[in-house]
């Protein structure tokens, strides 16, 4: 089991997660943080770094007890070391910055229930050796945080005029409320699953010509 | 000698889309042309502009999609035209145009065009200004000032993505007395104050630019229905549940609820009944259906005026109301001729 037939190159894996199973924009998952946590820049990094953070984690610590996860219990072991770290987490951030803790809220240990580590620990690191499955939780991780990014980008410039706190238009600029309220981050997410499945479409049309 | 089979219907009106929408657009005219007289230039280029951005967007989805062109359907026409009326005359023109573009696109495009739309676009439009700009969609600019058809509301013309500018000293300086920037609707709701009904007649109260005449409205309507190109069974049902509801509250709840005359004459009640809840790629089919949609609209509307947070519930109303119709349609379906019921 350990040796695989096919072993993908590290960096194809890498770029997997990023591009071309992009947790957000192409699997659509993590739907929940990924819409209600995203009115500012800062929020959309914060969010997405603990969740890399903790997907990598848990993929190569259950890669590394692949063999010892008894098949009958596997999901119950997984939560418990998904948790652990989240747990981690939680505390890390409410050290480092109290603001963002607060910003963040329950989403912080709402971690533990985000399907995209669930999925990715039952469909590759429990299959594959810590490299492996390490290097591909840290393309997740990237690809989510970019998606997280690329929403909250766009509802922070509309919705503050400002980027990372960066004022961008100046003092007079007319906020877009809607951008910060929960249907403004349905809009901007729905307008990037467009964005995304255009590209798909569209590289299609040219493979096939 | 040639023939030539064919499906029913073989008898055609002559009717079409086109024919239909520019009816529509002939019957809103003279309410564009009365908010003209009413606010001036303001008025004009918030029409225009926002039709424009409606024609703009529709152009811009049809290349991106690649279908034909839509424009000469006359439907961004209308759906701009009525955005237009339903903002009020101070309106920035930038924000008219965002209006616009999520009206045609948020509201028709990404649903596959005419005819696909759930709801209807032009309120589409306005509930996304409202809720990203409230507070530029709640100021109120007094009407038939000395100056309108040679200066713009200060705030038209603000520029793109800035804040509104200030139109208060504007209001001092054309001394317009007793303005007070509030709706009849806000002003009852706050003070309980009853507009009088001249005012709410002539244009002289303050509201959406397409709003403030009850009895045009119905004049324009009266058209549209004499005409058929509108079922007369959507406004009297909404109308017409309305005027019930309010009657039924004043008589049994005393005078902390509105004298039905306020009801009915103030906010868009008149505009939403004839020109909005009438879309007909948003509304239902047959009659019973039409009658409950009608009566949903009406009843949401009171509810939300009177125990809402909101001064004005015409346009979610409606919305619901849109979002409904397929249901109605579905459960009120008249008996096929000759079949039995079980």
């Amino acid at each position: 089991m350990s040796s695989q037939p096919l072993q993908a190159s590290n960096m194809e894996e890498l770029l997997e997660g990023i591009w071309k199973q992009n947790p957000v924009f192409v699997m659509a998952l993590g739907m929940c943080p990924a819409l209600a946590v995203t009115v500012s820049a800062f929020n959309a990094l914060g969010m997405g770094l603990a969740t890399t953070f903790v997907l990598i984690c848990s993929c190569t610590l259950i890669s590394m007890l692949r063999r010892f996860i008894p098949r009958e219990v596997r999901i119950a072991t997984y939560i418990v070391i998904i948790a652990t770290f989240v747990t981690l987490v939680d505390y890390i951030i409410q050290a480092v910055s109290l603001a963002l803790y607060e910003a963040l809220g329950a989403f912080i240990q709402l971690i533990v229930v985000n399907c995209i580590i669930l999925g990715r620990v039952e469909s590759h690191a429990a299959k594959n050796p810590p490299l492996s499955a390490m290097v591909n939780a840290l393309g997740m991780g990237i690809g989510f945080t970019i998606g997280l990014l690329a929403l909250g980008g766009v509802r922070e410039i509309f919705g503050a005029g400002q980027l990372f706190g960066i004022s961008l238009f100046g003092q007079n600029f007319q906020p877009w409320v809607v951008m910060v309220l929960p249907p403004g981050g349905f809009f901007v997410l729905g307008l990037w699953l467009l964005f995304f499945a255009w590209l798909a479409k569209r590289k299609e049309a040219r493979h096939g010509a | 000698m040639s023939m030539q089979l064919r499906a029913s219907p073989h008898l055609h009106s002559g009717r079409d889309v086109p024919t239909i929408m520019r009816h529509v657009v002939y019957a809103l005219l003279p309410i564009c042309a009365f908010s003209v007289w009413q606010y001036g230039l303001s008025s004009l280029a918030l029409i225009v502009t926002v039709t424009l951005s409606c024609l703009a967007a529709e152009r811009i989805s049809n290349k991106l999609s690649g279908t034909v062109n839509t424009l000469s359907d006359w439907s961004a026409t209308i759906t701009g035209v009525l955005l237009a009326l339903t903002l009020p005359p101070a309106f920035p023109l930038w924000m008219g145009a965002v209006a616009g573009f999520a009206a045609v696109w948020l509201g028709k495009s990404l649903f596959g065009g005419l005819g696909h739309n759930p709801f209807n676009p032009a309120l589409v439009g306005r509930a996304f200004v409202q809720a990203a700009f409230p507070t530029a969609i709640t100021t109120w600019a007094p009407a038939f000032t000395a100056h309108r058809f040679t200066e713009f509301i200060p705030s038209s013309l603000t520029l793109p993505l800035m804040q509104p500018n200030d139109i208060s000293s504007w209001v001092a300086s054309n001394m317009v007395d007793g303005f007070t920037g509030a709706t009849p609707l806000a002003r009852w709701k706050f003070e309980h104050f009853v507009y009088p009904v001249q005012d709410m007649i002539t244009g002289a109260a303050s509201a959406s630019t397409g709003e403030t005449s009850a009895l045009l409205l119905m004049v324009c309507g009266l058209y549209l229905i004499a005409r058929k190109f509108m079922d007369w069974r959507i406004p009297v049902a909404v109308v017409g549940s309305a005027l019930i509801l309010a009657l039924a509250f004043r008589v049994f709840g005393g005078d902390e609820y509105p004298p039905a005359h306020l009801v009915l004459l103030s906010g868009g009640l008149m505009l939403g009944a004839l020109f909005m809840a009438t879309d007909m790629a948003t509304s239902p089919v047959s009659p019973r259906a039409v009658w409950a949609y009608g009566a949903i609209i009406g009843t949401v509307t009171i509810m939300i005026r009177y125990f809402g947070g909101l001064t004005e519930g015409v346009m979610y109303a409606i919305l619901f109301g849109n979002a409904l119709a397929p249901l109605l349609d579905k459960y009120l379906q008249p008996n096929v001729f000759g079949a039995r019921k079980k």
